[in-house]
């Protein structure tokens, strides 16, 4: 996704002068592109996230659009009150990107992941957020939503060639985009991990089970209605996220599910514990979190029977 | 390439503070002594130097008043230039106003929100590069107070801006020594203040930040189109003009009683 973003943005900064694109000193082999044709709209501020975010905000205020590139939870949590104090609430068009959600930087360590930014970023009004499925999503995403008015937080994940089967770059904020269609399972997710849980349908279909799987792209603005319609039809659902399961898809299918007073049981597949010490790959950590496709089969199955046994 | 403030009357410091001792006291808060220290560097700011022709002036000059609990005498200020009226000055603190102890961008004439220490010089480091972007000449000014240089985010944006050689940016530190708890020698040690700037790469001027002359004829001296950017440490006395609360920790925070209002006022009206 992060290929494709600057692939996007570069497209969007021929015809758009206002667009900057700030780095704090990541980015190496991914955004050369921009900086190689627009170095004077390039600029790396070095390993100094609240000043990278302070910085587009006086910037913003000056008419420019500037994009604020760096790992998911970097970008997210140090600056995190420069973004509220500055583009949220003077309501400036700076654009966070965050880069690896989830487990997406796994041998790095536990310092790398980003397992509560979504949630954070979903608590304020004045902020779109969007955490796009694929590549394909990402750059629809981005072209959809690059000119709205106020701040934006893009998660993106480093993954620039796996595709969403059902996707197709589908994206439109405010709305979830359906991905599969069945009877007997609703499953909602977010973000790359959207790959395991189409894999994870796929293998559900095998065994006779059907799921409606739909991406939750568009976090902020919430696709409520269309999550309430769904909801509505299902006595269970699912929500897969590489996130903890407060504050993201979890929380938010949680809350339309209690205001809407539907009778749908959620069950919150996500990161329910600190990382401990060790580290893996991304597939290690998943499935250690039960987010493998594997895992999420026998969450799946599990929970069915449940559900025929309370019924 | 000295930038012409938009000519008015003069500001007096002296109305400033009068404003300040005031609306302190109708609206019964504190804060009066952070911003009776800055009476005579926004007398100059507004009354000589800043080019403002409109608050709405895309080109204008840029304030950011990073030690936003001194808002008070920014409004003062924005009254006299005419830009608030006093109908609207009077609403400081009540209910629905857009005039609380620390500035909003919603109100005309503050150009961006602060209140959290140490985030005003990135900002004001973004619009001076933004006027670069721009090729424009307008300056950006940022008034810091003393105690903030605690914060590591104000070190960033020093660093960022000596970088970027933003010379149209320009520093003020409201250097009166105080923080919230206790002095800043105290605290947490600031000395020496313009040596550590002038080690990050700024160009540093020491000035009496009660002297508005001094401060105008300062910052019209600075070169704001090419080198450095630029740092005055301004040397001021907390709570400036009322004998009892000067350099007293008790006025960062206290309101005034009726007694005191009047012994301040006395004071400030027997001030040339």
């Amino acid at each position: 996704m992060r290929g494709a973003f600057t692939k996007t943005l570069v497209e969007l900064a021929e015809r758009e002068p206002r667009i900057l694109l700030l780095t704090g000193d990541l980015g190496y082999t991914v955004l050369e592109p921009f900086a190689e044709r627009f170095p004077n709209r390039f600029f790396n501020v070095g390993v100094a996230e609240q000043n990278l975010v302070g910085v587009a905000t006086g910037l913003a205020e000056a008419g420019f659009l500037p994009f604020c590139y760096s790992i998911a939870t970097f970008i997210s949590l140090r600056p995190y009150e420069f973004i509220r104090n500055g583009p949220i609430l003077q309501r400036l068009p700076v654009r966070i990107v965050g880069v690896g959600g989830g487990f997406e930087y796994g041998p790095a360590g536990a310092t790398h992941y980003a397992l509560e930014d979504v949630g954070i970023m979903r608590l304020q009004p004045g902020l779109t957020v969007i955490a796009p499925a694929d590549h394909e999503q990402a750059r629809t995403a981005v072209l959809a939503t690059w000119e709205r008015p106020g701040p934006i937080y893009y998660r993106l994940g480093k993954d620039d060639r796996t595709v969403v089967t059902g996707l197709g770059g589908r994206f439109e904020l405010g709305r979830i985009q359906l991905i599969h269609e069945g009877a007997h399972l609703l499953i909602l997710t977010m973000g790359s991990i959207a790959s395991e849980v189409a894999s994870a349908a796929a293998a559900l279909a095998d065994r006779g089970i059907s799921c409606t799987v739909a991406v939750v792209a568009s976090v902020n603005p919430a696709p409520v209605e269309d999550l309430a319609a769904l909801l509505a039809r299902f006595p269970l659902a699912l929500t897969v996220e590489a996130h903890y399961v407060s504050g993201a898809v979890g929380s938010l299918v949680s809350e339309v599910v209690a205001e809407r007073g539907l009778g749908c049981r959620v069950v919150r597949c996500g990161v329910r514990t600190t990382p401990g010490g060790t580290s893996g790959s991304q597939g290690y950590l998943h499935h250690s979190h039960g987010l493998s496709s594997n895992a999420l089969v026998q969450t799946a199955l599990k929970e069915l029977e449940v559900q025929r046994a309370s019924t | 390439m000295e930038r012409e403030a938009v000519q008015g009357p003069p500001l007096s410091s002296r109305q400033i503070r009068r404003i300040v001792l005031d609306q302190s006291k109708r609206a019964h808060v504190g804060h009066i002594g952070s911003a009776l220290s800055i009476a005579e560097i926004m007398a100059a700011l507004y009354g000589h130097v800043l080019h403002i022709p409109d608050p709405g002036d895309p080109d204008r000059d840029r304030f950011v008043l990073s030690k936003g609990h001194a808002a008070l005498a920014v409004y003062a200020a924005l009254h006299l230039k005419g830009w608030l009226t006093a109908e609207k000055l009077n609403t400081f603190c009540a209910d629905g106003s857009l005039l609380g102890v620390h500035p909003e961008h919603a109100l005309r004439g503050v150009d961006f929100s602060t209140g959290s220490l140490g985030h005003g010089l990135s900002m004001g480091a973004g619009a001076a590069l933004a006027a670069r972007l721009r090729h424009s000449r307008r300056r950006v000014f940022v008034l810091v107070s003393d105690a903030e240089c605690n914060e590591g985010s104000l070190w960033e944006a020093v660093m960022f801006a000596a970088h970027h050689r933003l010379a149209n940016l320009i520093a003020i530190i409201d250097m009166n020594g105080q923080q919230a708890f206790g002095y800043t020698d105290q605290v947490l040690s600031l000395t020496p203040m313009a040596a550590r700037w002038r080690a990050f790469g700024w160009d540093v001027q020491e000035v009496n930040g009660h002297d508005v002359a001094a401060i105008t004829e300062t910052i019209a001296g600075l070169e704001t189109a090419s080198g450095p950017p630029h740092v005055l440490v301004a040397h001021t006395v907390f709570g400036k003009g009322v004998s009892y609360m000067e350099r007293q920790i008790k006025w960062h925070y206290w309101p005034m009683s009726d007694a005191e209002y009047r012994q301040a006022l006395d004071e400030i009206d027997a001030t040339p």
